[in-house]
């Protein structure tokens, strides 16, 4: 059984169909590309899957439930976190609150032990300290741990939201542009690190990019996103070398 | 015929009201503060038409027009010593606290000046009034002015806005900062300017607001002028008819509810109205919906 | 012990330090009869304004209804303590008091903040104004008494309660609570201040404080994180609400005649702790305690000016603004004194 599964997944803006009949399979461990031109509905893919907005036709089964219907916070903790394209970190915070906020689903006391510090309080919050400071130390960024979120570079920030994400535990990681904005560097570190986060944690990512250096290097499969609709599916490969999508991205 | 009294004084309140409301909401609109000093130009206007005309022996014209001279200047350098030091700051809070500064700064001057206790302002206008159905129906003049005066008000405005370069740079500058700055518009006169505007409005708004309520005390437009915010934001802050449309229904509401439900509970009653209608429609009844994109 | 622990550890050493002096002073008649007089104000305005930086720093909704929730804490305790002030001995009853006003305060926090908390930003700000509003004008207009034959009722006029001859009015509309029992004292008061300290503090090194301010800091990202944003708004503005409760029921028990007067309960008076609020520091809960104390007494102290002193108030508000926010001034500040070489600075860097 596939761990995604989308069928004929549609959604209309007024009169525009920003995504229509979208079809993708993805299965445990793998590594999908969606790309396509700006303004093809690769984001609005994103937030239908993560239940920004609700979709008007077609079904998302997640490890075979079926989420189409759940909201944000269900699905998260269904199994799917999510990058952004322009980050959004929880600025005003500590870099490791910022993940320790990600792992709240998973280690829990009541709010009064909280408001107390009571109870299980201290057990808990040393686990979860340890738990963040390992994933921290996954991203190479056990070093910045006290640092404000605002206060990371470019490139910090965008790992910190991955991490983050990873600290939800999820099944499927969804990243939206994580190259954008960085340089030839920081991409090549990118990589690694994406490569790095489906090693250590057999992760299965889906990832929307425009850098195609990163895609060719990293993504097994692509489906090619035009005018909302799917152009072109498969091995990156055979899609990378199909005309339509060459047309698609060059122009005539 | 007395529920039409009422109306027609309800329409007046609402027509004060909403005179108020257009300088709130054309000033948030554009410079995206809440000017809560706003109420204490109304006040600072009564003042000023009330030291004016007895200094003429009752002659009110001059100070109206005295007034509305000052509160123009008043609001014009209250937002270029208080209000613009503060544009870009961190957080969008410190305009608002120098905000409530500025309106203790503007209530302690009067309240040097002039003291604590109430004078009694005399109405800035004469006539008598109208009376219909053999006297069963009357109303007073400065009822029936007041709501002219609002309407001509919103008619100028909306001409102003639509026609003029002036207003066109205002909307310009309240949809995009960034961008009006990149097409040549001086924003920081066009927020000077909706404060010129705005403040006149306020002193044509205590004289008529103290017409029909004749005292007057350094604290007079507090309340007004945070029932007049109340009508921008039920109306849709920034919207220029929503304002009046706003004010219109909280000066009816009002009076209605002080006649017929209970003069304790009418600003309950007021406020619960801006509950429900934010309720239903999280922007007011005129507003934009703006949703942030993911 | 690790940073957080420690600056816990010193805003609890400034309030306990600050009120042994204050006692010391007293013990040793040093204190005016005037200055004991603005002990007890003084620790429930440092109260309400740690409940609001819950609410505006940490949750990052701004509220200028606050006094609303205070005032229905004053109210339910205050008429607590009048109708049991002969049947419960008083330390029992004020304990009791306190529960009753935080619990109807935190029950308001929550009923307001169902409608209050779907809107947002300055919407939000308008209706908690609102509520503050409607709150005070509908305690302006209770009538509750109490006689032979049990509770009356009405919201027209004492007359209308049809009281017994032996009957008591408690609630009388627009005159409020006469003769609830003098309990605040600064004791309590300090004590109060200190529990308000600890939860507060306590909450926000927890998950659920965690979870609150990063809704605050974004909550598109907060929801994809799993956080339920709603139950967590509602929590911190319940728990916000509960406290300013709490500073309700010091203000009620420490005067003779309570009234839902725009003075104490009104927007201004909101708007009076915002200002605590922000020239504390958003978010800073120890620098709310300290900009509460100091801009209560401030006013109080210069007394001696009378006429003057809210006109310097309100210059030295509009001056601390400017100085402290303005992008243009923090500028100037930086290149003016950044070279001067300033002994903290020195060893900020060496650290």
């Amino acid at each position: 059984m596939a761990l995604l599964d989308v069928n004929n997944l549609s959604i209309s803006f007024g009169g525009l169909r920003a995504v229509d009949n979208f079809n993708i399979t993805i299965e445990k461990g793998e590594l999908y590309g969606l790309i396509g031109p700006n303004g093809a509905g690769k984001t609005t893919v994103f937030n239908l899957l993560t239940g920004v907005y609700k979709p008007n036709e077609g079904i998302i089964r997640l490890d075979g439930e079926d989420i189409t219907r759940k909201n944000t916070i269900e699905i998260n903790h269904a199994g799917i976190a999510r990058t952004f394209q322009n980050i959004r970190l929880f600025k005003n915070m500590p870099v490791i609150d910022n993940v320790k906020v990600g792992l709240s689903e998973r280690f829990k006391y009541s709010a009064l032990e909280g408001m107390l510090h009571i109870g299980k309080y201290s057990k808990v919050e040393k686990e979860m300290d340890a738990e963040a400071m390992r994933l921290l130390k996954v991203f190479d960024l056990d070093g910045e741990r006290d640092t404000l979120a605002a206060n990371l570079p470019y490139g910090k920030q965008r790992k910190l939201e991955i991490a983050r994400a990873m600290a939800t535990n999820p099944k499927l990681l969804l990243l939206d542009e994580p190259a954008a904005g960085m340089n030839p560097n920081e991409t090549k570190e990118l990589m690694d690190t994406i490569a790095l986060v489906r090693r250590e944690f057999d992760m299965t990512i889906l990832l929307i990019e425009h850098d195609m250096k990163l895609v060719s290097g990293i993504c097994e499969k692509l489906t090619v996103l035009n005018f909302g609709r799917v152009l072109c599916q498969g091995e990156t490969k055979e899609v990378l070398a199909n005309p339509e999508v060459i047309t698609a991205y060059l122009g005539e | 015929m007395s529920f039409l009294t009422y109306l027609i004084n309800g329409l007046s309140l609402g027509s004060i009201y909403a005179i108020i409301a257009l300088g709130y909401t054309m000033v948030y609109g554009i410079a995206k503060m809440l000017n809560f000093a706003h109420g204490d130009f109304i006040m600072v206007g009564c003042y000023i038409i009330f030291s004016v005309s007895a200094a003429m022996s009752g002659n009110s014209v001059v100070g109206i027009i005295v007034a509305i001279i000052l509160c123009t200047l008043l609001g014009v350098t209250t937002e270029f010593v208080a209000y613009r030091p503060l544009r870009g700051a961190a957080s969008p809070l410190a305009v608002l606290i120098t905000a409530i500064g500025v309106s203790y700064l503007l209530e302690n001057i009067a309240l040097l000046i002039y003291g604590a206790d109430i004078k009694s302002f005399s109405s800035v206008i004469s006539w008598e009034g109208l009376s219909f159905a053999d006297g069963q129906l009357k109303i007073q003049g400065v009822t029936i002015i007041t709501i002219l005066v609002s309407v001509v008000i919103l008619i100028a405005l909306q001409l102003f806005i639509n026609k003029t370069k002036q207003g066109q740079a205002m909307l310009a500058a309240s949809e995009d900062k960034g961008a009006a700055t990149l097409m040549g518009i001086n924003v920081n006169r066009t927020i000077a300017l909706t404060f010129a505007i705005g403040s006149a409005l306020a002193a044509i708004a205590g004289a008529l607001l103290c017409s029909a309520y004749p005292s007057l005390s350094p604290y007079t437009g507090a309340m007004p002028g945070i029932k007049a915010f109340v009508a921008a934001v039920l109306g849709g802050i920034g919207s220029i008819p929503g304002a009046m449309i706003g004010g219109l229904v909280l000066g009816i509401v009002e009076i209605l509810s002080k006649t017929y439900i209970s003069s304790q509970l009418s600003d309950a009653i007021v406020f619960g109205i801006l509950v429900v209608v934010l309720l239903v429609k999280p922007t007011g009844i005129l507003g934009k919906v703006i949703q942030e994109k993911v | 012990m690790n940073k957080t622990t420690k600056s816990n550890l010193i805003t609890y050493g400034i309030v306990i330090g600050a009120y042994i002096i204050v006692e010391i002073l007293m013990l040793t008649g040093n204190l005016s009869s005037h200055l004991k007089g603005l002990l007890v104000p003084m620790t429930y305005y440092a109260v309400i304004a740690v409940a609001l930086n819950l609410c505006v720093g940490i949750l990052g909704e701004l509220s200028i209804g606050h006094c609303g929730f205070m005032c229905i804490g004053a109210f339910s305790s205050a008429f607590f303590s009048r109708a049991t002030e002969n049947a419960i001995p008083t330390v029992p009853r004020f304990i009791l008091a306190f529960i009753i006003g935080i619990a109807f305060a935190a029950l308001f926090g929550f009923l307001i903040g169902i409608p209050v908390l779907r809107l947002k930003g300055d919407y939000l700000a308008i209706v908690t104004l609102a509520f503050g509003e409607i709150i005070k004008n509908v305690i302006n207009a209770l009538y509750i008494g109490i006689d032979g034959k049990g509770f009356h009722f009405t919201m027209k006029s004492s007359m209308d309660l049809g009281m017994e001859p032996d009957g008591d009015i408690i609630v009388n509309g627009a005159m409020g609570i006469t003769g609830t029992p003098h309990n605040s004292s600064f004791t309590v008061g300090i004590i109060v201040l200190l529990i308000a300290l600890f939860i507060v503090q306590n909450l926000v090194n927890s998950r659920d404080g965690r979870a609150i301010m990063a809704i605050r800091d974004n909550y598109i990202a907060a929801e994809s994180t799993g956080i339920n944003v709603t139950s967590y708004k509602m929590m911190a503005f319940t728990i916000s609400a509960a406290i300013a409760g709490a500073a309700g029921v010091l203000f009620s028990h420490n005067i003779t005649t309570l009234t839902a007067s725009s003075q104490y309960f009104g927007f201004n008076a909101s708007i009076m702790i915002l200002v605590y609020v922000v020239l504390g520091g958003i978010g800073n809960i120890r620098g709310s305690v300290i900009a509460a104390c100091i801009l209560y007494l401030l006013p109080e102290l210069l007394r001696g000016f009378n006429t003057y002193r809210m006109l310097i108030y309100s210059i030295v508000l509009i001056v601390m603004m400017i100085v402290n926010w303005s992008p243009k001034v923090i500028e100037w500040r930086k290149k003016t004194f950044g070279r001067i070489n300033l002994p903290w600075r020195r060893a900020k860097e060496v650290a």
